[in-house]
């Protein structure tokens, strides 16, 4: 996890380089698409929910899960939204999804650790990108500044990593389930497992992965962005909502399910019961 | 990172990406008694304090408040007025937790005032007022404000019927020869983007525009389900959107930015429309009695034709955009481009809305600059005739009929009463299985 100091576009928050264990799981071959993520906006599926038995890897309610407003702007910005990514949820909308999704299933869904982020976007490699150190192959496999026509892209029109997930790098950057911490690398020991810098503030979040907007550096498998308040400039409410970043038309989330389904009470944090917005 | 569990993980590679496509598949009137005496010295304000009052303390009152408070350095929030306390309530929470100290905000218990006559007794503390009520009442604030002289950020639509638009147009006047500063929160007129594009089209970037499409279409706003124990006014006036006398109809509440838009490129207002609407999707019980969707062709008097739609229908496609063909070429807003009669770009606005000054900030910025160095900004008529350019659209959505500009401007239709207490009969009541009367084109009788 992290890069070397001599890679090109390093920066000091992904120093120093070490060796992380994560515990298995499933990841999203795609990013969530606006299809999908209306659909826990609109609220309109609830009545279809899986029902549970006492197997269920869950076993809430989904009328107990809390729902994202509905948005006065326009949130896709005119981009599309059939099979485009969904964009400018919170972090803490993109978390109550997963939770609404496992509701909906009856599996454990959340969205992935930083660790967990960086291990599937390289898959097995060390270099800068998934496909290699050289920025000019980027167009095979990403949506970003320089390909982008000014807007993101439909999920999964570029090639894969080696394990088979589309736009690791570029289209939408994604949202982890850390805080950012810069020097959070500095402290950690080589071998750590399931890393998670759990946090309790708002700001500022690790975002993953870099956008349609955003120059080659800032694609690479350990590039690390921090959330700002600042992503809701133009929400001309106050209070400023807890479910949308008006001003950050460049972030998205996929989903992960690990292998082993963690304890009821496990799962409330990863969900944030907790959380305060 | 380390590969200590790469077997499992190619392994379950195959399983992941079938389950995970299995899982989501699932997804697949009142005349003006304003005093018109000798200006008063008052209104013009270099350095001293000025204090201001929130009228109508929603999420967007409230973002108001907070943006006024960032303009200056010396404004105090002195007043809050609402129909409601837990509104004034929250609202005061959100202000001073935004700020979390480092503005003076200074509402004592007694300045939050709580009914429908609450806006004079805030107004009467203040320097300069904030309206932002549901749209139904701001004539009447609007009116009291100047007549008490009065600086005013008010938000659109600033009535929601014909008589409150002749009240507003007839109290801009009496505010211009007051000298008084009047913002309406028609932002696009202080974004950026907007501003640059209006000046190329100004130039003959286009040459004369001939027609345009003027878009919102999307999934729709809240809806605030009827409470056990509320009385038929509350309800309506939580649930707002839905009600004509408050609202006036998404064509009127959010569409109007587009109208606006179409009106200030062309610099005129229409002289007849004519259209058609209906409720397609949005008719439940909570849905009042409003339209989910809207489409009007606007005729302007150089022949200009500007199409207009609105829908609030989910899973529909989604657009917030205007767009104008001139003779010389096109100007497409929401991509920021101009191009010429071959389809080839000849310009781009540089900069992304983000990048760009928040417009919302720079309405209250100007408002406040301009109190201070003596000048007069005057939004408020735009702002009416804007106003009802939308309503006129309306008008013929509901009638099916063509209207013209004038039959709108003298239209005795007066959908808000001319007083509202507790004790009021709202203007639309539901019937015995709780549905509100619909407007039908070709019954309708709207003018």
């Amino acid at each position: 996890m992290g890069s070397p100091k001599t890679e090109p576009g390093h920066f000091g928050d992904e120093s120093p380089q070490h060796e992380v264990v994560v515990s298995d799981f499933w990841m999203g071959q795609y990013e969530v698409t606006w299809d999908f993520y209306n659909l826990f906006v609109s609220r309109e599926l609830d009545a279809n929910q899986n029902s549970k038995t006492s197997d269920s890897e869950v076993q809430i309610d989904v009328d107990a899960v809390s729902g994202a407003t509905t948005p006065y702007v326009e949130m896709s910005f005119g981009m599309g939204v059939d099979n485009f990514p969904a964009i400018c949820m919170t972090q803490l909308a993109a978390v109550k999804f997963c939770e609404w999704l496992s509701a909906m299933t009856g599996h454990f869904y959340r969205l992935p650790t930083e660790a967990e982020w960086e291990y599937a976007c390289r898959a097995g490699t060390e270099t800068a990108y998934h496909f290699g150190e050289d920025p000019s192959l980027l167009d095979e496999y990403a949506w970003y500044a320089e390909n982008s026509n000014d807007k993101y892209q439909e999920v999964g029109t570029k090639k894969p990593n080696a394990w088979g997930l589309h736009d690791m790098h570029g289209n939408v950057a994604e949202w982890t389930l850390d805080q950012y911490v810069p020097t959070e690398y500095s402290s950690r020991k080589d071998g750590v497992k399931d890393p998670w810098v759990e946090g309790d503030k708002v700001y500022p979040k690790a975002v993953r992965g870099g956008s349609w907007m955003d120059s080659p550096s800032r694609l690479r498998s350990a590039a690390r962005r921090p959330s700002t308040k600042q992503w809701k400039k133009r929400d001309p409410q106050i209070p400023k909502s807890k479910w949308w970043h008006t001003d950050a038309p460049f972030v998205g989330f996929r989903v992960v399910r690990p292998l082993i389904t963690p304890s009821e009470e496990e799962q409330k944090k990863y969900w944030k019961y907790e959380s305060i917005q | 990172m380390t590969e200590i569990m790469k077997n499992n993980k190619q392994k379950n590679q195959n399983q992941s990406r079938r389950q995970f496509v299995q899982q989501t598949a699932m997804a697949t009137g009142a005349f003006l008694t304003v005093p018109m005496g000798v200006e008063r010295m008052a209104n013009v304000h270099g350095e001293q304090k000025l204090k201001l009052a929130l009228v109508g303390c929603g999420g967007r009152g409230s973002g108001a408040a907070v943006q006024a408070l960032t303009a200056d350095e010396n404004v105090e929030l002195v007043a809050m007025a609402d129909a409601f306390a837990d509104r004034v309530d929250r609202s005061l929470k959100g202000i001073q937790e935004h700020f979390e100290g480092q503005k003076k905000i200074d509402v004592k218990e007694k300045n939050r005032f709580v009914g429908f006559d609450a806006y004079k007794k805030a107004i009467d503390l203040a320097d300069v007022v904030i309206l932002t009520t549901p749209p139904g009442f701001r004539p009447y604030h609007f009116e009291y404000a100047i007549a008490n002289g009065k600086h005013v950020f008010m938000e659109k639509p600033v009535a929601t019927d014909p008589v409150g638009i002749r009240m507003v147009l007839e109290t801009a006047k009496i505010a211009k020869a007051k000298k008084l500063n009047v913002v309406v929160g028609l932002q696009r007129h202080y974004q950026s983007k907007y501003i640059d594009l209006k000046q190329r089209i100004d130039s003959g970037a286009i040459g004369q525009i001939r027609s345009g499409q003027v878009y919102w279409n999307d999934a729709g706003v809240w809806v605030k389900a009827r409470q056990a124990g509320q009385s038929e006014l509350e309800y309506q006036m939580r649930n707002w959107y839905y009600f004509n006398w408050l609202c006036g109809d998404h064509i009127l509440e959010q569409h109007i930015h587009n109208i606006d838009v179409a009106n200030w490129f062309i610099g005129d207002y229409p002289i007849s429309a004519q259209g058609m609407g209906g409720r397609q999707v949005r008719n439940g019980k909570d849905h009042g009695e409003i339209f989910d969707h809207h489409f009007v062709e606007f005729t302007y008097a150089n022949g200009a034709v500007i199409a207009s739609q609105c829908r609030h229908i989910p899973g529909t496609m989604r657009r917030v955009d205007e767009v104008f063909q001139g003779t010389q070429g096109t100007v497409e807003i929401g991509k920021g481009e101009i191009t010429n009669l071959n389809g080839e770009s000849t310009y781009k606005y540089p900069s992304r809305d983000s990048e760009d000054p928040n417009p919302y900030q720079v309405e209250h910025d100007r408002l406040f600059a301009s109190i201070r160095s003596g000048g007069v900004i005057a939004d408020a008529e735009n702002g009416a005739k804007s106003t009802l350019t939308a309503i006129l659209g309306r008008m013929a959505t509901y009638t099916g009929k063509k209207i013209t500009f004038e039959e709108a401007l003298n239209s005795e239709l007066h959908l808000m009463p001319e007083e509202v207490t507790w004790n009021s009969t709202p203007p639309s009541l539901p019937d015995a299985d709780g549905n509100y009367p619909i407007p039908t084109p070709g019954k309708t009788k709207m003018i």
